[in-house]
């Protein structure tokens, strides 16, 4: 019988558990989080901070999943380190457990920035079930009139609208020249800069906070340009980054995240890694680095899964994606959306007034990006097109059409995607 | 499981798939009260597709390995165990809009149910045949 261990307990482990369930009932499987939860989704943390979801609909699978999955759950208790030539893991309290297979899945930590008054109360990172509660709590306690984001990335902008949403004036300072300068362009950052500043945000750029201020707690924040925002919160929210303590001191490589085969087997053999603790090929590029999103955790905590169980599947490969809906604006951006240089060729549809914008980056005959704004609907399908890498050139002219759709692609690809049973990735 | 299978050489695109599934799809279930009488307005989970003489009905294709399902951050999104089909729980999804990123067929929609919820082919849930295939008059669609 097979010992599988698995540290952490999100996406990537839930994923893990499915696949190998599916394979082999018998074998045992061990979960083991420092988070004292069941799986939970961690990007709603911002949905019930705003009191749209209520705190028990946020668990991403049936209260029953580990029993009916026959899971043993250690939760609560971090795993401190990881013995690879034995193949065990010692908990916090010393116990040691040993494990035929096992899968790292330990997910991100927030970056906290090197800022003056750092360690104040009311300073958080919000990433984390327990984040919630705290700011929560916190928020009650002293009636937090105002608060400061610092970073206006998917995080902040999402913490940034949910407190606004709780009547707290908001400022997000953002160090680039525009907020979600990542993944957006800049008139799809500037329509949603201009929603946020709608809804009462103060949306400030190409500024941070150097120092923040207060004596028991937080009372203000210092701008590096000298200005003064008085504030009780502060949330830092500029990125996370791979969770790789536990492999520190192993022979396990690293880059920045831990790195894989396509089979998400680290270079020690029975030793997998999967999530945003990991690093895969970016379809666009072909480099690998960590790209930490959810789909993604899941798919790789999947395909480890039904490694470990020994039925060989591979992982091919992802783009960079999100969906986010801000200030009731749905948004999806994926692959290279702003790219320099004359190799590529944009395809854009702009309204202002209904703030929909559309906008396609191809790189010679295929997309490699693209953008939608408010109008996001059949999104899925040039995601499809990025991925597959096919060739558009012969349909170019109609893929911002209203009417773009499966019917716009060559025939033959068209039968191969629609006449089929459905699809394999 | 059963599929629905799309034979796009047969389609007319009469649309009469997307008039009944709007209809299956409507709380009263009655044609005018489904169409005059609703809010929100029910809309239908099949979409056909029209250009020049070619046309065809598209609905979820119930994937072998949904990637909406991988997507969904809520786990709104779930295989039903006994039947197969790829299914939405309203009551979960918070209409992140995740799903309609990775569908490569672009089927699912965004439905008003209280807030917003992912709308897709739930083939016709209980219904044996769904009503799409039953009542299209040319065997443009198969369930089988
Ligand atoms: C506020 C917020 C919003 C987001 N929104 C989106 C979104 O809209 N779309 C999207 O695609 N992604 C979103 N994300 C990102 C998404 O949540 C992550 O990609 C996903 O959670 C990654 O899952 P994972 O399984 O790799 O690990 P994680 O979810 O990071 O979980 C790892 C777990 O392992 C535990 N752990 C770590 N080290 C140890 C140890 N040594 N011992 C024991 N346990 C350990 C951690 O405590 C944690 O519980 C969001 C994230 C946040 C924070």
């Amino acid at each position: 019988m097979v010992k599988y261990v698995i540290v952490g307990n999100s996406v990537a482990a839930i994923a893990a558990v499915e696949a190998i369930r599916k394979h082999d009932g018998d074998g045992e499987i061990t979960v083991i989080s420092d988070e004292p939860y069941s799986a939970y989704s961690r990007p709603l943390i911002t949905y019930a901070l705003a009191g749209k979801i209520s705190e028990d609909s946020i668990f991403y699978r049936d209260k029953n999943f580990y029993y009916k999955n026959k899971v043993e759950t250690i939760l609560g208790i971090k795993v401190t380190s990881l013995n690879t030539k034995e193949k065990y893991v010692t908990l916090k309290d010393g116990d040691e457990i040993h494990f035929d297979k096992l899968l790292i899945s330990t997910g991100g930590t927030p970056i906290s920035p090197n800022i003056r008054g750092r360690d104040l109360h009311g300073v958080f990172t919000f990433t984390k079930l327990d984040d919630l509660k705290r700011v929560r709590e916190y928020i009650h306690q002293y009636r937090v009139g105002e608060a400061v984001v610092v970073g206006g990335g998917l995080i902040g902008l999402k913490t940034a609208e949910a407190l606004t949403m709780l009547k707290i004036k908001v400022s997000i300072v953002e160090l680039a020249d525009r907020i979600l300068s990542v993944t957006f362009d800049k008139k799809a950052s500037s329509i949603i800069e201009r929603s946020l500043r709608k809804i009462g945000c103060e949306v400030i750029t190409g500024n941070t906070v150097s120092e923040i201020k207060g004596r028991d707690r937080v009372s203000a924040v210092i701008l590096k340009d000298g200005k003064k925002i008085n504030c009780g919160m502060v949330i830092l929210a500029i990125g996370v980054t791979p969770n790789i303590d536990l492999i520190k001191n192993t022979d396990i490589k690293v880059n920045r995240g831990i790195l894989v085969d396509n089979h998400m087997q680290t270079n020690i053999p029975d030793i997998y890694a999967a999530g945003d603790v990991s690093e895969c090929v970016d379809l666009i590029g072909g480099a690998t680095r960590p790209i930490a999103i959810w789909p993604n955790a899941y798919r790789q905590g999947n395909v480890a899964g039904y490694n470990m169980a020994g039925i060989p599947k591979e992982y091919t490969g992802s783009i960079v994606m999100n969906s986010i809906e801000l200030c009731n604006i749905p948004t999806i951006s994926m692959g290279l959306t702003d790219p320099e240089g004359d190799e590529y060729e944009i395809i854009e549809h702009y309204n202002d007034e209904k703030q929909v914008y559309k906008r396609i980056v191809l790189k010679g005959k295929i997309i490699v990006g693209a953008i939608f704004i408010s109008n996001i609907d059949r999104g899925g399908i040039y995601r499809n097109l990025i991925i597959e890498k096919i060739d558009v050139s012969s349909f170019k002219e109609h893929i911002l059409k209203e009417d773009f759709g499966l019917i716009s692609l060559p025939k033959e690809y068209r039968k191969h995607l629609v006449s089929g049973p459905g699809l394999e990735v | 499981m059963k599929r629905i299978y799309i034979k796009e050489d047969m389609c007319i695109g009469c649309r009469l798939c997307e008039v009944y599934c709007l209809v299956q799809h409507s709380k009263s279930k009655k044609i005018i009260k489904a169409y005059k009488g609703e809010y929100p307005k029910p809309i239908p989970r099949i979409l056909v597709e029209e250009k020049g003489y070619l046309s065809f009905a598209l609905q979820c294709r119930h994937c072998e390995d949904p990637p909406c399902v991988e997507a969904c951050i809520t786990g709104a999104m779930y295989r039903d165990p006994d039947t197969g089909a790829v299914l939405c729980n309203d009551i979960k999804c918070v209409g992140c809009w995740m799903c309609i990123m990775v569908c490569p067929f672009g089927v699912i929609m965004r439905r008003k149910e209280g807030g917003e919820v992912a709308s897709k082919c739930d083939l016709c849930y209980g219904e044996g045949t769904p009503v799409c295939v039953a009542n299209c008059p040319n065997e443009a669609l198969e369930f089988r």
